[in-house]
């Protein structure tokens, strides 16, 4: 008996990675080559994805795209890899954004959009595409690596309901975060929410963007975009400031932490939290079960540190071609005319339209705003607009970062250890900057070729 | 006289063996032995570049000051996780085993828990102890307690150990009932009429005759705390606040399959195999000998 749990116990863990179910491709019925793509949505989003892939099938008669579900984010992007070293990789995984770094460094084993069109024949040119989303995933030479999918960016969701009832004004909303401590501080005042502010993804929000906002580099040089040897800048005095903010903060109960990753972002559509920070794609779910007025804005910023606030980043996640061994050419080229499909502007247009993701092309948004759909919803466009508001910089064209989920955890855990008073903001930096950058040194370790 | 019973086939007992072997080798020893390989490597995810850097991935382990920590929570965890539900566990077993109105009924209901599955074991333990959601939590709270396991680690850790110990508890007190039941009831009868006290009849005499038991469970529940509990622990907390509630079985699995750095991940599988062993050992050689079959 105890034989056998230990070694299912401690090895097990080792093995799950070679069973893998198998997703070689097969052609299917009717002589269509077959296109496996894992994606990583779950609900009524993933729903959508199934839908983007069924209209593929529909508007062809050469590939059929098999859209599975395979479990959250880093269920995908660990099942694809264990696939890939098993020789069953699927054709597409759908990989979020933090793993960007660790999919570019994988040479062999992913094919990059611009030498699938260049090989397929097809030209799509990267200058469609909205800036802040294709700089996150281009090659230092604005090549496309990846196909840009799902992408959003954080913004701010006020409850004006709550507004109204601390006596602030409805129409005149936060845009720095002085205002946003003030009116956090009214809400408490005339308890006007059950917590004043909260948020979804600290590391995100809080620092992802607001480094990228106020043209600080999270990782100098350049957020890793010019190489693996990027080290942490979180002693930058903006990441000091946004800290002792948030302690400060929650001391005096204007902040209330609602845990790591998404766990925060319930409190807002239930009510609970007068002020929000969230992805612009939680907007389905606020629009479904919000029972009070509510608006979404641009993430404020320190008015003493920029007046004029760059670009924030995107979140989401995009398409990664895979290889394999025994994969035709068809295989890619069916991957090809994938991408050139959800790229075409209707399409595109139906996505940004039914998720809530920002689109993938300027022609999508221009498309959507001729019609009217931000005036039929205000505040849908607040993160385009804060995705498209400055050119952007080394600091804030994204984060190209080895080990980028392990990062974002320690960011995390040192931050909770801040608001259990177990260390001030200074410690919880330091400390968080020491860790993160022996993840980078081993990263570039395991990659450097 | 006595027939010998030989196979007088020299395969055939290793051909009827052999599924058993097969399946052992292929689930039990390759992966280990692929555990151990690994934990000498360094490579990135997909496995393009592999390195071999001897020891190093163990060292920076056991340099690694949260490890330490996360191996204190591993004994501190199995530890009570083990005391609190083999304790209650034997009370509820104790008390089912009286002459009862409805003991049945008692006796089915304590088992079902332990047929639920641990994902909602801990959606349940959401809802009672979630500061804004769980009925306890906000009552806590509104008591003046400041009740928030997502921020303080020892109220997180008590409750992924009640969590996990009321899972576990159904599993002992089936055990326990079985074991008392197997008492024969001459003994305590004599017992009785010698005079010992119920509480006296308990500790001398029940007791001693529960040890193989006790001891079966003990094995049993230790393991299973340290090793089969990352279900409550991932649904519950995720292994924080901060590490506080990160066993060694959590963070392999964090290391391995989310922070993609299997070198180290395959190191903490070896450090848990040679736990697992230590501990087996002692317990058979220690503990053992003061259990009466």
């Amino acid at each position: 008996m105890q034989r056998r749990s230990l070694l299912a116990g401690s090895a097990g863990l080792l093995s799950v990675p070679f069973i893998a179910p198998s997703a070689r491709a097969q052609t299917g019925a009717g002589g269509r080559t077959e296109i496996q793509f894992w994606y990583g949505l779950a609900g009524a989003l993933g729903e959508r994805v199934a839908e983007q892939a069924q209209r593929f099938n529909e508007s062809q008669d050469r590939y059929r795209v098999v859209a599975t579900f395979r479990g959250s984010y880093p269920e995908v992007m660990s099942g694809a890899i264990a696939a890939w070293r098993a020789g069953t990789a699927p054709h597409i995984a759908q990989v979020f954004e933090v793993g960007t770094a660790t999919m570019m460094g994988a040479g062999p084993a992913i094919r990059p959009v611009y030498e699938l069109l260049g090989e397929a024949g097809i030209e799509l040119d990267p200058q469609r595409y909205l800036a802040g989303v294709r700089g996150y995933y281009s090659d230092t030479q604005g090549r496309m690596i990846s196909m840009p999918h799902n992408s959003s960016s954080a913004v701010m969701w006020l409850n004006l309901d709550a507004f109204e009832r601390a006596g602030l004004s409805t129409t005149d909303l936060p845009k720095t975060w002085a205002e946003v401590r003030a009116a956090a501080q009214a809400i408490r005042a005339r308890n006007a929410a059950e917590m004043a502010m909260t948020t979804a993804w600290p590391t995100w929000v809080m620092y992802e963007q607001m480094s990228s906002i106020h043209d600080v580099a999270l990782a100098s040089p350049a957020n890793g975009f010019q190489g693996l040897d990027a080290r942490m800048n979180l002693a930058d005095p903006i990441f000091l400031k946004q800290t002792e903010m948030l302690l400060e903060m929650q001391r005096a109960g204007h902040f209330t932490y609602g845990g790591r990753d998404g766990g925060g972002g319930a409190a807002f559509p239930a009510g609970q939290a007068a002020i929000s920070f969230n992805s612009s794609a939680g907007r389905a779910a606020v629009q479904r079960e919000a029972r009070f007025r509510w608006a979404s804005v641009v993430l404020p910023h320190h008015a003493d540190i920029t007046t004029s606030p760059k670009n924030g980043v995107i979140g989401g996640a995009s398409l990664w071609a895979l290889t394999s061994r025994n994969r035709t050419a068809a295989e890619y080229r069916g991957v090809a005319e994938f991408y050139r499909f959800i790229s075409d502007v209707e399409q595109d247009k139906w996505w940004h339209q039914v998720t809530g993701y920002v689109p993938l092309t300027l022609a999508a948004y221009e498309a959507s705003k001729a019609e009217g759909f931000y005036e039929r919803n205000p505040g849908a466009d607040a993160a385009i607009t804060q995705l498209s508001r400055a050119e952007p910089t080394p600091n804030s064209q994204g984060f190209r970062l080895g080990g980028f989920v392990e990062i974002r955890n320690i960011i995390q855990e040192e931050l909770e250890r801040g608001f259990q008073n177990q260390q001030n903001a200074q410690t919880a930096l330091a400390n968080a900057n020491r860790r993160a950058d022996v993840v980078l040194r081993n990263f570039e370790r395991a990659n450097r070729r | 006289m006595r027939r010998k019973v030989i196979f007088g086939n020299k395969l055939l007992p290793y051909l009827l063996l052999a599924p058993q072997l097969i399946v052992t080798a292929i689930f039990f020893f390759w992966p280990a032995a692929e555990a151990i390989r690994y934990s000498f490597l360094r490579q990135d995810a997909f496995g393009i570049s592999v390195m071999f850097v001897g020891l190093e991935n163990f060292q920076d382990l056991f340099a690694d000051e949260r490890y330490l920590q996360v191996v204190w929570n591993t004994i501190w965890f199995s530890f009570w996780v083990t005391v609190l539900s083999m304790g209650v566990a034997l009370l509820l077993a104790v008390l089912a085993d009286r002459h009862i109105r409805g003991r049945d009924t008692y006796r089915t209901l304590l088992i079902w828990p332990y047929a639920i599955a641990p994902a909602i074991a801990a959606v349940l333990y959401i809802f009672l102890f979630h500061p804004s959601l769980g009925l306890l939590g906000r009552a806590l709270n509104g008591f003046g307690v400041p009740w928030d396991y997502r921020l303080n680690g020892d109220q997180a850790m008590l409750v992924v150990i009640l969590a996990a110990a009321w899972k576990q508890v159904s599993y002992n007190f089936l055990f326990f009932l079985a074991g008392l039941q197997s008492i024969p009831k001459s003994v305590l009868e004599a017992a009785a009429i010698d005079g010992a006290s119920p509480s006296r009849r308990f500790w001398t005499v029940i007791f001693p005759l529960l040890s193989p038991t006790t001891f079966f469970l003990l094995v049993i529940n230790i393991t299973s705390a340290v090793f089969d509990t990352f279900g409550i622990i991932d649904a519950l907390t995720g292994g924080g606040p901060g590490n506080a509630t990160q066993t060694m079985i959590y963070r392999a699995y964090v290391d391995g399959r989310v922070n993609l750095d299997l070198g180290s991940s395959a190191a903490q599988s070896v450090v848990l195999m040679i736990a697992v062993m230590a501990l087996t050992l002692v317990q058979f050689r220690f503990i053992e000998r003061r259990v009466h079959y």
